[in-house]
């Protein structure tokens, strides 16, 4: 198809051509990084965690004497492994995307915890089955063994566990040993407090994401006695006992210690909770690109309708010197096409400059390229799904629109 | 002048109803969308406590090793406990406190099986005259209760009105764990937002349900809620000893010149501290007003700024295509406009027509803007997020809605009512 008619005649029709040029640019510009956005939250959202996440609930114990813990906590964990159902329990600092968290900074020299640079950590510290309740995922290594439980109590003057063994998560194993194995390697916490790496786990998420997305794997393991860093219990089930287990755990918990005030929660329930502000931000972003769209439709409808107005004489001619309807409905879509595709180069490049400047202020990631052809492609679509019913009309004005004064 | 315009502006909106209603779907929208959001941030960055924000300061201190310093860094959030003590104790403000977060066993009186955990505010006399706080009975405690650590509590009303009901909470036992408190004052509904005294348990944290001496309540070793950073041995035991800073401490200056007095202490107190051998660092101080403490520490999260943003990207879109919808109209018009020139009406007055045109057409918009952002709000409100509750629409913002709205429908206009006003007359009777 000859396009030299469509741009002598959109020289003619200056304005409205770059309003829509403009339109398509700028709903190419938001809508590519609306997108982006949204495809990084449901990221957040789906990020695995190898832990047992449909079968384990977490019971919150609060308000109870820390001095009874070395007597308690074994009490308590006996009397929750005897409800039918549960397959193990242990007793833990913190729970996976529970927030509340204990996190430190380690090293692999002892000098090195000093440094501003040394990575932030989640510190989980748990009780014997311990690798059990939470379904790890062990790839290397092995875990603790009951003689490790027993040693670790938390250092006379500090929160860091007393034994000298830890596991962590694979992410984090790689981060500090780039190149190596970490098996056999020494963290240190404290200048005097060092660990050996025994095991490596399928990587578990951390209480929060305060470290942002890069750190959110960053998990080690400890094992503690019965002392009272542990403000909570684990118990794993099926996943259809979980609420009857939950149940009896805490009426169990509050009959045996009755000061404490104990919550129970499946960690479905905790993921739900946690991701519950990121799924609400999904849908709104959803909803304004939605609308966005259709606005921007709604413009090209008008001011294509406008021009099919404005040019129904121009049309008739064409039609009564040999033009089929065909070819008028392809010089729209044409005219359409060739608008567009000045609207998303703009936009890409505009699309581009946005992302530049939120990742310079607001630590947002690099947008990946696909982004750009594919809000391109979805523009392309909609502009000609918009001039469709406006360019059909124009292929039915009849012939004797020519012969007739306009 | 205006009534016939209005008069025009209807006729000719009626006309074209379709087209009408979708400039207006557009505005509103836009409006909606953008309203939400920048309430939200309004809100969020919201002086906490109007006022008085500008004669409450938060001083910092750098008590920490010389290993890894590096000139110009921001000295830590929090204090010590001396360095707390010592502030307080010099008394060089109006006011002063020194003040953590922590939480409490609350053990009504059915017994002890219905004990539950309520946050509190371990702090010191001045806090309550300090931020304002208002009483609904009783009043703080005074200083002679710090040094005394006497077992004395300020209880919110939600706290007292589940305790002891509609009878008088003054002077009533508050059983705290295995201790008992005697009760001094309630304080009503009261939330600063954003939570500026304490940041650390969370920037809209709601509020404290009980106040207690801190002197009192490190002596019971009740437990602390803070964000805590220690250079020496992480310690389990008694915090007033520890090498971390773990509280806040505010005061009130009344004068710049108090200010400036007080900026020379800071320094005078770290040069002393250096000289007994405490501090290593050379004097390394801030003394920030609430706006300034809020804006250091970056408040607002950077999702609601970057949600704010894609609305007014909206926006943007919404306003171009009703540039495009309205010179469509306009242009359409161009024989109504063109027998009105001919018949004597000025250029001026058919511009200022078409303007009257699209502010009613902004006016429309900007009242379904209003409804869709108060529906926005209300769904905003549905999210766990601390600040959610939060999210309402005061006057102020009201009245932003519609200037808004319409200042946006106007400058939308002016292109293609300009455009319809340089049409020829004569050409276009021609034509008809």
């Amino acid at each position: 198809m000859d396009i030299q008619p469509i741009f002598a005649a959109l020289r003619k029709h200056k304005i409205p051509a770059i309003l829509i040029v403009l339109e398509i640019a700028l709903a190419c510009a938001v809508l590519c990084n609306a997108v982006f956005m949204i495809s990084q939250r449901i990221g957040e959202l789906h990020m695995p965690n190898a832990i047992d996440q449909a079968g384990i609930s977490d019971l919150n114990v609060q308000g109870t004497d820390p001095k009874l813990a070395n007597a308690d906590i074994p009490r308590d964990l006996a009397a929750l492994r005897a409800i039918p159902g549960v397959t193990a329990a242990t007793g833990i600092d913190m729970v996976p995307l529970g927030r509340s968290s204990s996190n430190s900074n380690i090293a692999t020299t002892p000098s090195g915890v000093f440094q501003k640079d040394s990575p932030n950590v989640a510190i989980y510290m748990f009780t014997k089955d311990g690798p059990e309740a939470l379904g790890l995922r062990l790839l290397k290594g092995r875990f603790f063994n009951d003689d490790e439980y027993a040693d670790s109590k938390p250092g006379s003057n500090s929160y860091v566990p007393g034994g000298h063994v830890v596991v962590l998560t694979q992410n984090l194993a790689k981060h500090l040993w780039p190149n190596g194995d970490a098996l056999g390697k020494q963290i240190w916490i404290g200048p005097q407090d060092t660990y050996t790496v025994i095991g490596i786990v399928a990587d578990v998420l951390r209480p929060n994401q305060n470290g942002g997305p890069s750190q959110f794997y960053w998990s080690a393991f400890f094992p503690i006695g019965p002392y009272p860093v542990v403000t909570d219990y684990i118990v794993r089930s099926a996943p259809q006992d979980r609420q009857r287990v939950i149940h009896e755990a805490v009426a169990k918990l509050e009959t045996l210690s009755p000061n404490a005030v104990v919550k129970g929660k499946t960690f479905t329930e905790i993921r739900d909770k946690y991701f519950a502000n990121t799924r609400s931000m999904v849908w709104m972003l959803v909803l304004v690109c939605v609308v966005m769209l259709a606005v921007t439709a709604f413009g090209i409808v008008g001011l294509t309708s406008f021009w099919v107005g404005q040019r129904r004489r121009q049309i008739g001619i064409r039609r009564a010197v040999g033009a089929t309807r065909v070819h008028v409905l392809r010089y729209f879509q044409t005219e359409n096409f060739l608008l567009s595709t000045a609207g998303v180069v703009i936009g890409m490049i505009l699309a581009f400059g946005i992302n530049l400047y939120l990742m310079q202020h607001y630590q947002l990631n690099r947008m990946s390229w696909y982004y750009l052809p594919a809000s391109a492609i979805a523009l392309w679509v909609l502009g000609q799904l918009a001039v469709l019913g406006p360019a059909l009309r124009a292929a039915n004005v009849p012939p004797v629109v020519a012969t007739r004064g306009a | 002048m205006l009534g016939y315009y209005l008069e025009l502006a209807w006729r000719s909106l009626k006309r074209t109803p379709i087209l009408t209603a979708l400039m207006v779907l557009a505005i509103g929208l836009g409006i909606g969308a953008s309203m939400t959001m920048i309430t939200v941030l309004h809100v969020m960055t919201a002086d906490p406590i109007p006022g008085r924000s500008a004669e409450l300061f938060y001083p910092q201190l750098d008590p920490r090793p010389m290993e890894h310093y590096t000139k110009g860094e921001d000295p830590p959030d929090e204090l010590t406990w001396i360095d707390a003590m010592n502030l307080l104790h010099a008394k060089k403000g109006v006011h002063q406190a020194a003040m953590v977060g922590g939480y409490l066993t609350v053990v009504p009186s059915e017994g002890a099986t219905h004990a539950f955990i309520a946050g509190g505010r371990y702090t010191t006399a001045d806090f309550f005259a300090m931020f304002d706080v208002p009483f609904v009975a009783g009043s703080g405690w005074t200083t002679g209760d710090d040094d005394k650590r006497a077992h004395v509590a300020v209880i919110s009303r939600k706290l007292a009105d589940r305790l002891y009901g509609t009878s008088g909470a003054v002077g009533k036992v508050l059983r705290l764990g295995k201790y008992d408190f005697r009760v001094v004052g309630v304080i009503d509904n009261w939330n600063p937002a954003p939570h500026f005294y304490d940041l650390g348990v969370g920037d809209y944290a709601t509020q404290e349900q009980v106040f207690v001496p801190i002197e009192t309540a490190m002596q019971l070793k009740q437990p602390i809620m803070t964000s805590m950073n220690c250079w020496g041995d992480i310690p389990t035991g008694d915090m007033t000893k520890a090498e971390c800073t773990w509280m806040q401490f505010w005061v009130q200056l009344d004068t710049p010149a108090q200010v400036r007095a007080y900026r020379q202490f800071l320094i005078h107190y770290s040069k002393e501290q250096k000289q007994l051998g405490r501090f290593q660092r050379p004097p390394n101080t801030h003394l920030r007003d609430v706006m300034q403490w809020l804006a250091y520490n970056q408040v607002v999260p950077g999702s609601v700024q970057l949600e704010a943003m894609l609305a007014l990207g909206f926006l943007l879109v919404c306003l171009v295509n009703t540039v495009a919808l309205l010179l469509v109209k306009f242009l359409r018009r161009g024989g109504g406009l063109a027998v009105r020139r001919a018949m004597g009406a000025s250029k001026r007055s058919v511009f200022a027509q078409l303007l009257v045109e699209a502010a009613l057409t902004g006016l429309a918009g900007g009242l379904v803007g209003l409804l869709l952002a108060l529906f926005g709000l209300w769904v905003v409100r549905q999210q766990p997020a601390a600040y959610a509750g939060l999210a309402h629409l005061d006057g102020a913002m009201l009245g932003v809605t519609f200037v808004l709205a319409v200042c946006a429908t106007l400058l939308a206009a002016l292109f293609p009512a300009w455009r319809a006003c340089r049409l020829m007359p004569a050409r276009l009777l021609k034509t008809q």
